[in-house]
C-alpha cells in the first residue's frame, strides 16, 4: 500500500536536509530549460516579424522582370534588357484570366526637394492600380487617376518616411515639391506600411504616374519601356495558372520561338515568401531541439547526483526497510525526489527563459514571443526527464539488502 | 501458539564457493512478555539468529514461525509490512535519520502505514514522552546525547505498537550509567506494556537484567537458562 502524500513528504524532506545539493543539481535542469524557452521565443519572435513583413508586401503576387535569368546564367541578369512594354501590361489584364489586376512599373533613385530640405528616394512611376495590387491604401489625400497616366501629368503619392524627412509635422497634401528639379503636386499620402521581407524601407518611396516617370524623370530611349509589371492573382489557387498564361502571352507578344529562352522572368512572389516562413519555422524547431540538448544533459546531472546520493544514504534505506518500506515505496521516493528536482528546476527555468527572452528582444529590437505552448512543454519535458533519469538510482535503491545496508559504512 | 518459534533453523551462506553454514538446526519458542538475551561469541550466529527473528533474513532451512506465521513463504514486500506491524528494531549505532528531529526519527515507521499527520504527531510525542524524553521532541540527532538518541529508537520501536522488539547490543555505544537507564526502560516497558524483548549483548552485566539467557556457539544454542 503506498501512500502518495507520505511519499511526497518523505522526498521534500530529503532534498530539503541537503538543500546546496539539491541546488546544485538542479542547474542543469534550469539552464536547459531556460535555453529551451528563450530559444523558442528568439524563433517565434522572428517567425511572427517575417509573416508580418511578407502580407505587408500584398498578396497574391507575381513580378515581371525583363531578361532571363537562365540563360547565360550570371552574364545577363534579370532586368537589364528593355523588352517590357506598357502594351505588355495592357495585354496581360486583357488576355489572362486569372490575373486580377497589373501595375506596369518605371523607376529610379531621384532627389526630391522641399522648402529646404531635401532627400534622396525610390521613384515609382506606376498606375493607379498598383495600389489595388500592393493592398497600400491611402492615408490622406487621394490617388491619381488612369486620366493622370493618360496625360502624364506631375502629381505624385507620398511615403511616410519621405514625409517625415521632408515635411516633419506640415500636411503635404497640395503642397508642392520638385523631383529632380521639377514641380509636383502632392495628391496623397501612402499608409505607414514597415520594412519589407529584405529590410528595406518600404515607406522610403514616392509614386508617380508611369507616363510621367517615362517623359520626365527617367526618360528612356524606348517609349512605353517598362522595367518591372507587378501581377495580381485572383487568389492563391490562381497563382500558377496565371504564372502560365502570363508566360505564354509573353513568349507570343516577344515572339519566341519555341526552341528559344524566355527574354523575360516571372517570378511568383507569393511562393518565395512561403518558402522562407517555412525556414523559418524550421530554424525555430532546430534552436529548439539543440536548446533540449541541455536539457538531457541536466538530467545525466540528476540522474547522477542521485545515484551518489542513494549510495551515501545506504544505510538511511536499510533504516527505512528494516521499519517497514517496500520495493516501491523506496523507488517512489528517489523518483519523487528526482522529479521535484526537475520541476522545480524547470520552473526556475522557465522564469529564466522568459527572462532572457526579455533582454533579447530588448536588446535586439526584433520581437521575442514566448508561448504557454512553449512553456508547456519545456516543462513537461523537464518532468519526463526527471523521471526517466531518477528511475535506474531508484531502482538500485529499492534492490539493496537491508542487513547489509544497515552494515554500511 | 507460540509468540516466536523456530523449528530447525539452518542458514547457510555462500562466500565464493564455500559454504559457510551460520545457524546449523536452531530450535527455540519464544512466547509474548518475555525479556531475553542471546549472548555468544563473535560467528556464533547470534546475530544472523536476530536477523532472521526480525525477518530481515529467511532461513535456509528448517522453520521461522512469527504467531504461527510461516516467514519462509512470505515475499520480500510481505516480510517489509510484518517489520512495521510486529517488529521493532533498536541497533547499537541507534540508526536515527540525521539532520532529523527526534519527533520526525519516531514517526518514521508510520510513513509507511499510512496514517494521516495529526494520528503520526500524537503517537510520536506520546512515544517519546514514554521514553522520558518529553521538551526534547524537536531536537536534532545532532543535538541528543548517546543515550537519548538511544531513547529515540526505542520510541521508533514502539511508535506502531509493535509485540516485539529486537535489541543488538543497545548499549554498546553508551557508558556504564547510561547503559543502566536504558536497561531499567526497557525493562519498564517489558514489565508494564508486555513487549517481548529480546536482545543480543557481550556483557553479563546487561545480561542480567533479562529473565532468560541464550548461548549461541558455532550456529547451535548450547544453553538456555531463566535467569533467578
Amino acid at each position: 500500500m503506498i501512500n502518495i502524500p507520505s511519499t511526497l513528504r518523505i522526498a521534500f524532506r530529503a532534498l530539503k536536509v541537503n538543500k546546496t545539493r539539491s541546488a546544485l543539481t538542479m542547474l542543469g535542469i534550469i539552464i536547459g530549460v531556460g535555453a529551451v524557452i528563450a530559444m523558442l521565443a528568439v524563433g517565434t519572435g522572428a517567425s511572427r516579424r517575417i509573416a508580418e513583413q511578407i502580407s505587408s508586401m500584398g498578396s497574391n503576387l507575381i513580378m515581371i522582370l525583363p531578361g532571363a535569368t537562365t540563360a547565360g546564367g550570371v552574364r545577363m541578369g534579370a532586368g537589364t534588357q528593355p523588352t517590357l512594354t506598357m502594351g505588355d501590361a495592357e495585354a496581360i489584364l486583357k488576355e489572362c484570366q486569372a490575373v486580377a489586376d497589373v501595375a506596369p512599373v518605371l523607376n529610379g533613385i531621384a532627389q526630391v526637394v522641399y522648402g529646404h530640405q531635401n532627400w534622396s528616394t525610390g521613384v515609382v512611376g506606376t498606375t493607379p492600380s498598383m495600389l489595388q495590387v500592393r493592398d497600400w491604401p491611402i492615408a490622406s489625400g487621394r490617388t491619381f487617376t488612369d486620366q493622370d497616366v493618360k496625360s502624364a501629368t506631375k502629381v505624385c503619392l507620398l511615403g511616410q518616411t519621405v514625409i517625415d524627412n521632408l515635411f516633419g509635422d506640415v500636411d503635404p497634401v497640395g503642397q508642392t515639391v520638385r523631383i529632380k528639379k521639377i514641380p509636383f503636386t502632392v495628391l496623397g499620402v501612402l499608409a505607414r506600411k514597415g520594412q519589407s521581407p529584405t529590410g528595406q524601407d518600404q515607406d522610403d518611396t514616392i509614386y508617380v504616374p508611369v507616363t510621367t516617370a517615362q517623359k520626365k524623370l527617367f526618360g528612356t530611349s524606348f517609349p512605353g519601356m517598362v522595367r518591372i509589371i507587378m501581377v495580381k492573382a485572383k487568389s492563391t489557387d490562381d497563382l500558377s495558372d496565371a504564372e502560365r498564361q502570363i508566360t505564354d502571352l509573353l513568349r507570343q507578344r516577344h515572339r519566341i520561338g519555341p526552341k528559344q529562352e524566355n527574354d523575360f522572368t516571372v517570378r511568383n512572389l507569393t511562393q518565395i515568401m512561403k518558402t522562407s516562413e517555412q525556414s523559418s519555422r524550421v530554424m525555430t524547431l532546430l534552436l529548439g531541439a539543440i536548446a533540449s540538448v541541455s536539457l538531457i544533459v541536466g538530467g545525466i546531472g540528476i540522474m547522477n547526483i542521485m545515484l551518489v546520493s542513494v549510495t551515501e544514504r545506504t544505510r538511511e534505506i536499510g533504516i527505512r526497510m528494516a521499519v517497514g518500506a517496500k520495493t516501491w515505496d523506496i523507488r517512489l521516493q528517489f523518483i519523487i525526489e528526482a522529479l521535484t528536482l526537475s520541476l522545480i528546476g524547470g520552473v526556475a527555468g522557465v522564469v529564466i527563459g522568459v527572462t532572457i527572452s526579455e533582454i533579447l528582444s530588448t536588446l535586439s529590437g526584433w520581437p521575442t514571443i514566448v508561448s504557454t505552448f512553449s512553456i508547456l512543454l519545456a516543462f513537461g519535458f523537464s518532468g519526463m526527464v526527471g523521471i526517466f533519469f531518477g528511475f535506474y538510482p531508484a531502482y538500485k535503491a529499492s534492490l539493496l539488502d537491508p542487513i547489509e545496508a544497515l552494515r554500511f559504512e | 501458539m507460540h509468540l516466536l518459534e523456530a523449528r530447525e533453523i539452518r542458514k547457510i551462506y555462500r562466500l565464493g564457493d564455500i559454504d559457510v553454514p551460520a545457524l546449523d538446526g536452531v530450535s527455540a519458542t519464544i512466547e509474548k512478555g518475555e525479556f531475553m538475551a542471546i549472548m555468544g561469541p563473535s560467528g556464533s550466529g547470534k546475530s544472523t539468529f536476530m536477523n532472521i527473528l526480525g525477518c530481515l533474513d529467511k532461513p535456509t532451512g528448517g522453520q521461522y514461525l512469527l504467531e504461527g506465521i510461516d516467514v519462509a513463504k512470505l515475499d520480500r514486500d510481505e516480510r517489509a509490512a510484518i517489520r512495521n506491524k510486529k517488529i521493532g528494531f533498536v541497533f547499537q549505532g541507534y540508526n536515527l535519520l540525521p539532520r532529523t528531529s527526534a519527533v520526525e526519527n519516531v514517526e518514521l515507521p508510520m510513513l509507511y502505514n499510512g496514517l494521516s499527520l495529526r494520528e503520526r504527531r500524537q503517537r510520536s510525542m506520546a512515544a517519546l514522552g514514554s521514553v522520558g524524553l518529553e521538551g526534547r521532541e524537536y531536537h536534532h540527532t545532532s543535538q541528543l546525547s548517546g543515550g537519548q538518541q538511544q531513547r529515540v529508537a526505542i520510541a521508533r520501536a514502539l511508535v506502531n505498537r509493535a509485540p516485539i522488539l529486537l535489541a543488538d547490543e543497545p548499549t554498546g555505544n553508551l557508558d556504564t550509567k547510561t547503559s543502566v537507564e536504558i536497561m531499567e526502560l526497557l525493562k519498564k516497558l517489558n514489565n508494564e506494556a508486555n513487549i517481548t524483548i529480546i536482545l543480543v549483548t557481550h556483557e553479563a552485566d546487561i545480561a542480567a537484567f533479562c529473565r532468560r539467557t541464550m548461548r549461541f556457539l558455532d550456529g547451535r544454542i548450547i544453553s538456555d537458562e531463566r535467569n533467578a
